[in-house]
């Protein structure tokens, strides 16, 4: 397992390498002299040559290339263009706050989604399965900044219920992880239900009904465990959707969080800010799916990693 | 693609079919089409929903004729803020402009931006998918590799990040989703080619001298033509989604364009007084890409072999 582990890690090598060339090479991608952008409009021309000595950008492109590496394997990112501050402080300061948002929108997204996939399934073409599958039809379809927009004036501005904006008590977490999950709840809810359909199929279960076990026993015990096996793998890629997801939330609920960080950096072209944040969500996102597939082995006893 | 058997079943008439010889042959023959068409006609709920499309598509097509409004250059200052009324069905923005001429022509944009980004991306992803399933080897690890890493950017990162390179609008957002679909696209069809291309017909082909060429393209296409589309129409509604969240954000179309996700952007400022500016777009896109989602569903039933025997 350890020796499968290693592997994995070491075969992530070439495509973090790639990823990590791409974000390097998007500072010079962008239109426009970096060392200006960086110096500001008003900058003499002197003061935008002193700029382009110091970050380095007169130096040939391979050079520059393993400054950044180097750089970012010490937690260097440069500093932001905007605030003029370190880009890790930035990203330090707005790191907890979407990794609790990300987490507790997992959380009910997957019990509630797979809750509602595993009835549909078992009361396949009846009323529950219509109703959940309609509802789950419709999370998909529904955009989250109008689902939080929604949320926002049903529950905090008429209601009064919860607060519009901010991340100071729990009830500030309510509504931007209602938004965020909504759509993986019921992707999850879809797969779920027709990898438990699947399942429910198999000749096993008709084995376990027939030596008289209860509906719940077979269900629970036979279906689950087997039905998880897929739906686990879907997991992994949803955490990916809601990470992006959470750039969109963020904006909604002004939240403090990394994604409103990366569209006020987009917005300013403060290129410091964004390829660190691009560097860090595709790198949490690569973890994610090895963490992914080494639960999947966990849990498939049929797989053996070699 | 209407058979003269369903003809007859709309209209049970005493006289015979318009055309005999198409009816007999619909119903000895069982192409591909027709067998589609049997499957899919049995799913009201997805009918409707091609129907909507269909309906959206001569909408944005005919948009610029059939608005009350210009969209973007009509102002009615004595109405701003207004309700629906029968002058403006979903009421009037802040600056004065009809709302339903707005959506009418968000049509128009919506529906371009989700074609023709999961279109770019359908075709360069089907034909990367087709080189590497079929030829394996150093091409099937370079398009992999690639694809790879246009996957280890999350969701709508990605778009964003192109559209940090290429500058904010409309086409833009178009190149940035269709680049997002191309891995998706390029995966599915890999995948098939390399199941397809062991079976007996392929190796028949290739014995008796078919170029590569035609048998990817005779043989091997239309094996995986059923699981593009079926992915084609869910793809739509992401991406209008993605689109649409763009322009939300800002980085996508800039005002005054009249895209659903822009309109939202700015109808956020007068939530209060005025939520007819946010729910009519919100609709919108809602009722569009369920749309999109529900046929989506509906051809999957109908073109999955596996479906039948349940």
């Amino acid at each position: 397992m350890l020796q499968y582990i290693a592997k994995r890690l070491l075969g992530l090598l070439p495509t973090l390498l790639i990823v990590g060339f791409l974000v390097f090479l998007f500072v010079h991608l962008l239109p426009g002299d970096p060392a200006r952008l960086a110096a500001g409009v008003d900058a003499t021309p002197e003061t935008v040559e002193l700029v382009r000595k110091d970050l380095g950008l007169d130096r040939p492109l391979s050079e520059q290339f393993v400054r950044f590496v180097v750089g970012v394997g010490h937690w260097d990112f440069g500093r932001s263009l905007r605030t003029k501050r370190p880009v890790a402080t930035e990203i330090g300061e707005r790191f907890m706050p979407t990794f609790w948002l990300t987490v507790w929108s997992m959380v009910w997204s997957v019990l509630f989604g797979m809750a509602i996939g595993i009835l549909s399934a078992v009361y396949r073409n009846r009323a529950p399965d219509r109703i959940g599958m309609t509802i789950a039809v419709s999370g998909i379809s529904f955009p989250a900044f109008a689902l939080g927009l929604v949320l926002m004036q049903l529950f905090s501005v008429q209601l009064g219920w919860l607060p519009t904006v901010g991340n100071d008590t729990w009830r500030s977490y309510v509504l931007p992880s209602l938004t965020l999950g909504a759509a993986v709840a019921a992707i999850m809810a879809r797969f779920t239900r027709s990898s438990f359909v699947d399942i429910l199929g198999e000749d096993y279960i008709r084995t376990a009904r027939a030596k008289g076990l209860d509906e719940q026993h077979v269900v629970v015990k036979h279906g689950l465990r087997n039905a998880l096996i897929p739906v686990v793998t879907m997991m992994g890629l949803q955490f990916g959707f809601l990470l992006g997801g959470s750039i969109v939330v963020e904006k909604v609920f002004n939240w403090p969080g990394l994604g409103r960080l990366l569209v006020d950096a987009v917005d300013m072209r403060d290129y410091p800010t964004i390829q660190a944040l691009v560097l860090l969500f595709s790198l949490e996102f690569i973890l994610i799916n090895l963490v992914v597939d080494v639960l999947y082995g966990l849990i498939n006893p049929t797989i053996r990693y070699k | 693609m209407t058979s003269a058997t369903e003809l007859a079943a709309i209209a049970p008439s005493p006289e015979p079919p318009p055309d005999p010889l198409a009816r007999a042959s619909a119903e000895t023959v069982r192409t591909p089409w027709s067998e589609f068409w049997r499957k899919f006609k049995r799913q009201k709920v997805a009918l409707v929903a091609a129907g909507f499309v269909l309906l959206l598509v001569v909408v944005a097509i005919l948009a610029p004729w059939i608005v009350p409004y210009d969209a973007e250059n009509f102002f009615d200052y004595d109405k701003l803020n207004a309700r629906p009324s029968a002058a403006h069905w979903f009421g009037v923005d802040a600056l004065g402009r009809d709302i339903f001429s707005r959506i009418i022509m968000g049509a128009r944009i919506s529906l371009a931006a989700g074609f023709l980004s999961v279109a770019v991306g359908a075709i360069v992803g089907t034909l990367l998918g087709l080189v590497a399933g079929y030829f394996e080897g150093w091409w099937d690890r370079v398009i992999m590799r690639i694809c790879d890493v246009l996957f280890a950017f999350p969701g709508i990162l990605l778009a964003i990040a192109i559209v940090a390179i290429l500058g904010g609008g409309m086409e833009n957002v178009i190149v940035a989703v269709a680049i997002f679909s191309i891995p998706t696209f390029a995966r599915l069809v890999r995948g098939n080619t390399l199941a397809l291309k062991h079976l007996t017909y392929i190796e028949a082909a290739r014995s008796i001298g078919a170029m590569d060429s035609t048998i990817i393209s005779r043989h091997i296409f239309p094996g995986t033509i059923s699981a593009v589309v079926v992915y084609f129409s869910l793809r739509v509604g992401t991406s209008i989604i993605t689109a649409a969240s763009l322009s939300f954000l800002g980085l996508g179309a800039q005002p005054p364009t009249p895209e659903w996700g822009a309109m939202l952007n700015a109808a956020q400022a007068d939530m209060l007084m005025a939520p007819h500016e946010a729910i009519f777009p919100a609709l919108a896109i809602f009722v569009t890409v369920l749309a999109f989602n529900l046929l989506g569903d509906g051809l999957r039933d109908a073109l999955d072999p596996k479906i039948e025997r349940r």
